[in-house]
């Protein structure tokens, strides 16, 4: 029969297990206590069959397999929680600061390639601030195609998916430099600005790595999305401040600097600043936690009640939108706010919690935006005919639907959620799934709308 | 007898989903289960079900809730669902085509094979 002191030392190695196992980031304390219970049960199997409690235990713990593949089990299946994490090298802890090093001297390289991408025109006399255009409908090229570089490196991925790429990148430029397009016109604008759209997606399959066809791959992507568009925003604001500084202490001694901030700092910095808060994404995950999800979690319920202030306002006033010329792209992006709040949620929420409150929240925005834009769809579509079809109204036009679409099944799917009906994966799936949809259509818009619109 | 990796991975879903068929479970009796059916020749390594059993869930195929057990610790308690109870029947088709195929060829192959005996489950105080 076991002695009492064997108890305690059991207890004590018991302890010491559970603390391994909490140092592991994949696996958390609900995890931990399911697993104690599974070993516990063990041992007792064990010393009933005649063992002692140490070698029952040793025994346990053996069959329980080794803390390194158990975590690595948990991280394939858990990779959300691991997304804080440096995880994705699995290399040794000697190497990875030479690692980190080196990736540091390559997106730095990166960036100044960017810097130079952009600079490089200029050499064939193509100015910036006075080829608008070209700068305009290239400005993606100069980075995006560095950006996919930087993971590819990163990954190591190989020569096909490389090539795939190239292929892609290269199809883009001669696309927006071969097309006729009328300076200054319509369709010139909405191709500059629909091409980095279109290209994130390129972005999106050298991040993911050959996890592209996952769930998770595709999420992971996402949730890199916007702690990428945070970092560049701090950077942006750091750059302000810079630049602020430098135009006041040179004013002091009478040289003007604004030619060389003009010219220089702002295209050289905005394009390398991308890969630069790519870099700083990657390698420092753990420093700032999240910022996406937080700042989601602290907008939801804003946003919700403003929709909701809104919504009752026209119930009760009865004032119809007035529809201006801006009115369905202000709804554009009221859609895309309201479906960032929503990805940055789904990105942050564990999938096996039980509908808590935020969630009635969620579902609260979901239908207010959805009514909201109802509302205004229904204003302007009473006078499109009255102002034509043109480029930009088109494309403003398709990226409501496309949202819209999004976002009504995305609600149906989290009012089933919420009901106990479905599972939650299922909202991961469809918002992951529905991503290559919006480079779709901002394809669209740069290869077909040029030549259906005349160019103009 | 060491099964491969892969076979593990794709077997593990209908193995699981299966026990539970039979009744609400928790990991340690699933694996004591496992070992009992196989005879003792299809061993996991005890934590490798765990994150099995979560992926289950994540997608609908099960339900877990924590519950007292009778030695007063809490268990977590895993339950199939009908979702579950489809994808069992769609995996049951699947390897009952495999092993009809299998089946077939092994009665026309003519090397014989070892004969396959059970492992002793030592360290097992349960037995099989």
């Amino acid at each position: 029969m076991p002695h009492p002191h064997d108890e305690a030392v059991l207890e004590e190695q018991i302890d010491q297990w559970r603390g391994y196992l909490r140092r592991r980031q994949a696996i958390q304390s609900v995890d931990v206590a399911e697993l104690e219970d599974h070993l516990r049960e063990q041992i007792a199997a064990l010393a009933d069959a005649g063992l002692a409690y140490d070698e029952a235990f040793l025994v346990a713990v053996k069959r329980m397999g080794s803390l390194d593949a158990l975590s690595r089990e948990f991280a394939r299946e858990h990779s959300d929680r691991l997304w804080k994490q440096l995880v994705i090298a699995p290399a040794g802890a000697g190497e990875t600061s030479a690692g980190a090093g080196r990736e540091a001297l390559v997106a730095f390289g990166l960036a100044l390639a960017a810097a130079a991408f952009v600079k490089a025109p200029s050499l064939f006399g193509l100015h910036w601030g006075q080829a608008e255009g070209f700068y305009l409908r290239n400005v993606s090229l100069f980075v995006l195609p560095l950006l996919a570089g930087y993971f590819v490196w990163k990954r190591g991925l190989g020569p096909r998916d490389l090539s795939r790429l190239v292929v892609v990148f290269v199809a883009a430029a001669l696309v927006v430099n071969l097309l006729p397009f009328v300076a200054g016109g319509s369709t010139e604008v909405l191709a500059g600005l629909h091409l980095p759209i279109a290209l994130w997606l390129a972005v999106g399959l050298a991040y993911a790595g050959g996890r592209w066809g996952q769930v998770a791959g595709r999420m992971d992507f996402i949730r890199f999305s916007g702690e990428l568009f945070i970092y560049y925003a701090l950077i942006a604001l750091g750059g302000g401040v810079f630049t602020a500084f430098m135009v006041v202490i040179f004013q002091a001694i009478g040289t003007d600097v604004e030619g060389f901030f003009e010219s220089w700092l702002l295209p050289c910095g905005a394009t390398g600043a991308v890969i630069i808060a790519a870099w700083l994404v990657e390698a420092k995950q753990s420093v700032i936690e999240n910022m996406a999800p937080v700042l989601t979690r602290l907008f939801t319920p804003l946003f919700a009640a403003l929709l909701v202030a809104f919504l009752v306002t026209v119930a009760l006033t009865g004032r119809a939108i007035d529809v201006q010329r801006d009115v369905l792209i202000a709804f554009d992006l009221l859609l895309v706010v309201v479906l960032g709040l929503l990805l940055y949620s789904v990105s942050a929420r564990d999938p096996q919690a039980p509908p808590g409150i935020f969630d009635t929240l969620q579902v609260v925005l979901l239908t207010s935006a959805l009514v909201a834009d109802a509302v205004a769809l229904w204003a302007i579509a009473a006078r499109i005919s009255g102002f034509g079809w043109t480029p930009n109204r088109v494309a403003a036009l398709g990226e409501n639907v496309i949202l819209l679409v999004n976002l009504a099944w995305s609600l149906v799917l989290y009012a089933g959620f919420l009901r106990g009906r479905r599972p939650f994966a299922r909202l991961e799936q469809w918002q992951t799934d529905y991503l290559p949809v919006y480079a779709a259509w901002a394809a669209l818009v740069v290869v077909v709308f040029p030549p259906l619109f005349g160019y103009r | 007898m060491e099964i491969s990796k892969d076979l593990m991975a794709a077997s593990s879903t209908p193995i699981v989903l299966a026990i539970l068929a039979e009744g609400d479970s928790y990991g340690y009796a699933i694996i004591k289960r496992v070992l009992e059916l196989s005879e003792g020749r299809i061993e996991w390594s005890d934590g490798m079900l765990y994150p099995v059993l979560h992926r289950l869930e994540r997608l609908g195929h099960i339900e877990a809730r924590w519950e007292v057990a009778e030695s007063g610790r809490r268990r977590k308690y895993y339950r199939i669902t009908s979702g579950g109870r489809a994808q069992l029947a769609e995996e049951r088709k699947q390897w009952q085509a495999v092993d009809a195929a299998l089946r077939g060829i092994w009665s026309t192959l003519a090397v014989p094979l070892p004969s396959i005996t059970p492992t002793p489950l030592a360290p097992h105080p349960e037995g099989a």
